[in-house]
């Protein structure tokens, strides 16, 4: 399976913020959160197309989400995900002494996922954080 | 139906307070003036799907509605039988209910955080190493004339910035740029049409201007304000800037630097530093030299990225030598509508303004020690009590994982994935919407929060959810005395 390594960066994005409002369990805030952006370059070194599944591995774990084709291209090897449940996962706990995890900055390695699902918010809480 | 004008938005930093919004029997049926994000809020806020109605209490491993009572009843018991609990959030709520936060707090002898500790935290911690020449934004709107998002993107995150306070804000002294963006927008298109046009017939491809590149714009120093946008990514923000200069990921502190060289006359002996040339960076200098009154916003690209503080540590210096040449003043972009105000309030409250440990019975502050995620990543707590906040969303996995496996309380409006960890879970008013109070804006400056319609019956406000948790623990506290 083909791979590649990325920075992955998370942040902030309008729609991350208004399908927020509409509810963290809605449909509309899994399509627009449980998301990759990554450069078209990148995009046809693993051989995917857009909304393709594709796993994101970090030395702090792995999620699935889509790809999207970014439309703040060219950024070669940088990949954008929406905070929220999905990218937080995977982010670095490390705070370096000042409190703050390192969410932006990520080594990652993405690669294609075909035959697995991009999970719903009670599923990753059920699998990761199950309450005993 | 009926319209209330002037109300403050509680959405993000920028605190809007120009919301007008139009309420038929309780219910609000349009707002103007607001950014997409706020819309969605007051459109959808009383959704009865994403919201929480009633109290619940885990009853073998199930949440189960309760009275209102028995919720107090169980938060006050987990709060008083903890020898570490972290109290977190804060920063969507109003000054009063954090107030009553903090003394419940010591109360308990916990620690209390709020969110600034996963975004302008390092902020704080540079501004208490080196000070911060700042203003207010109104100074900003009425006169600067350079505008510089550093790793920011107010488009996303802060909507109406750009209209309210910067370039496409009508000062007393500086004129809007929106004009100007739209006519380089339509001159974009008709060189993008002349350019296609251009490769038919001419079979090969025509040059479109850039707004990022190697060089400035022609015409960039005659232009009276200027917008510069600095990120990792062509943001949205950057479509709206004069120019963009994009800086590999992790090397802001470089560039930074790089640019208080250039500022104070120092030649630099390389071609690039951070993937921006410097011939490039020596233009930018003088840019920044050359302006009237410069501004920096800064974002969490700055904080959450390698450096963190050193970064902030970094603009705030370039923006002291810039004082040396002409007047330039720095901001960090504040994301959640209080959060300002929970660093305020817990700084006249206790002396410090974020991470506050209670455990010894005075206030303590060492981030990174007493600060909620590295306490949760050595497993140190032992109860949680969660308001105005969805930690399990926003906080890494190790993290998480030891936040739930103790007694988690949660207060929140909404349904979201920390209150389906919880253990309690209390729904509570909306503020600025369904319960007023005080929030400040990112600079600082304190507005009223209006109510605008009354919240669900079982919906308090966080204020009085608190206040019952504070006189249950003190009812058990004495009882135990007594005992």
């Amino acid at each position: 399976m083909p791979k590649i390594k990325v920075t992955l960066l998370t942040g902030r994005t309008i729609d991350q913020g208004t399908t927020k409002e509409h509810g963290k369990l809605s449909e509309a805030y899994r399509e627009n959160v449980a998301i990759c952006e990554m450069d078209p370059d990148d995009l046809e070194t693993i051989g995917i197309r857009e909304n393709s599944n594709i796993k994101i591995s970090t030395k702090h774990g792995k999620i699935i989400v889509k790809a999207k084709e970014s439309k703040r291209a060219p950024h070669p090897k940088i990949a954008y995900m929406p905070y929220g449940l999905w990218a937080n996962t995977i982010a670095d706990p490390k705070t370096h002494g000042t409190g703050m995890p390192s969410f932006k900055g990520i080594m990652a390695e993405i690669q294609p996922a075909p035959t697995e699902n991009v999970p719903t918010i009670p599923q990753i809480l059920n699998q990761t954080y199950r309450k005993e | 139906m009926s319209t209330i004008k002037n109300v403050t938005c509680p959405i993000c930093g920028t605190l809007c307070d120009d919301l007008e919004v139009t309420i038929k029997n309780n219910t609000i049926v349009n707002v103007k003036n607001a950014c997409a994000v706020s819309e969605a809020k007051f459109m959808s806020f009383s959704n009865p799907e994403h919201r929480n109605l009633k109290p619940l209490v885990r009853k073998k491993g199930e949440l189960t509605e309760a009275s209102l009572d028995e919720a107090v009843k169980r938060s006050a018991q987990i709060l008083a039988d903890a020898s570490y609990p972290i109290l977190y959030g804060w920063s969507c709520t109003s000054s009063e209910a954090i107030r009553v936060g903090i003394e419940l707090a010591e109360e308990v002898g916990g620690v209390i955080d709020n969110t600034s500790t996963v975004c302008h935290g390092p902020s704080i911690l540079s501004i208490q190493n080196v000070g911060i020449p700042t203003c207010t934004l109104g100074q900003i709107r009425h006169r600067a004339d350079l505008i510089i998002y550093w790793a920011s993107d107010p488009y996303s995150a802060h909507p109406r910035h750009m209209e309210r306070y910067t370039a496409f804000s009508d000062g007393r002294f500086q004129e809007s740029e929106w004009e100007h963006y739209i006519a380089r927008l339509r001159g974009i298109l008709g060189k993008k049409r002349f350019s296609r046009a251009s490769e038919l017939v001419l079979m090969k491809e025509v040059e479109l201007p850039a707004v990022s590149g190697q060089k400035l714009p022609p015409k960039f120093e005659t232009k009276k304000r200027k917008l510069i946008v600095v990120d990792v990514r062509k943001t949205h923000s950057a479509e709206f800037a004069d120019f963009f200069i994009q800086v590999e990921p992790n090397k802001d502190f470089e560039l930074l630097q790089a640019l208080r060289l250039l500022v104070k006359d120092e030649e630099l002996e390389v071609d690039q530093v951070a993937g921006v040339s410097v011939n490039l960076l020596e233009d930018v200098a003088d840019t920044l030299v050359g302006c009237n009154f410069g501004v920096f916003f800064f974002g969490v690209g700055l904080t959450m990225s390698s450096g963190k503080l050193q970064n902030i540590d970094a603009a705030i210096a370039l923006t002291k030598d810039l004082n040396y040449r002409t007047k330039f003043s720095i901001m960090p972009m504040r994301g959640h509508f209080n959060v300002a105000g929970a660093n305020i309030v817990y700084t006249w409250q206790t002396g410090y303004p974020f991470a506050v440990d209670f455990s010894q019975g005075y206030p303590r502050y060492n981030p990174g020690e007493t600060s909620v995620v590295d306490i949760l990543c050595r497993d140190e707590a032992d109860a949680s009590l969660v308001i105005a906040s969805d930690p399990v969303s926003n906080f890494p996995r190790e993290a998480v994982q030891n936040l739930v496996k103790t007694p988690l309380i949660a207060i929140d409006p909404v349904i979201s994935p920390t209150t389906m960890m919880a253990d309690v879970v209390f729904p509570s008013a909306f503020v600025g919407i369904e319960t007023g109070g005080t929030a400040y804006r990112m600079d600082r400056v304190p507005l009223p929060m209006k109510e605008l319609v009354n919240p669900p019956q079982s919906c308090l406000p966080d204020e009085e959810i608190l206040q019952r948790i504070l006189r249950q623990v003190r009812r058990i506290k004495r009882q135990r005395r007594k005992a």
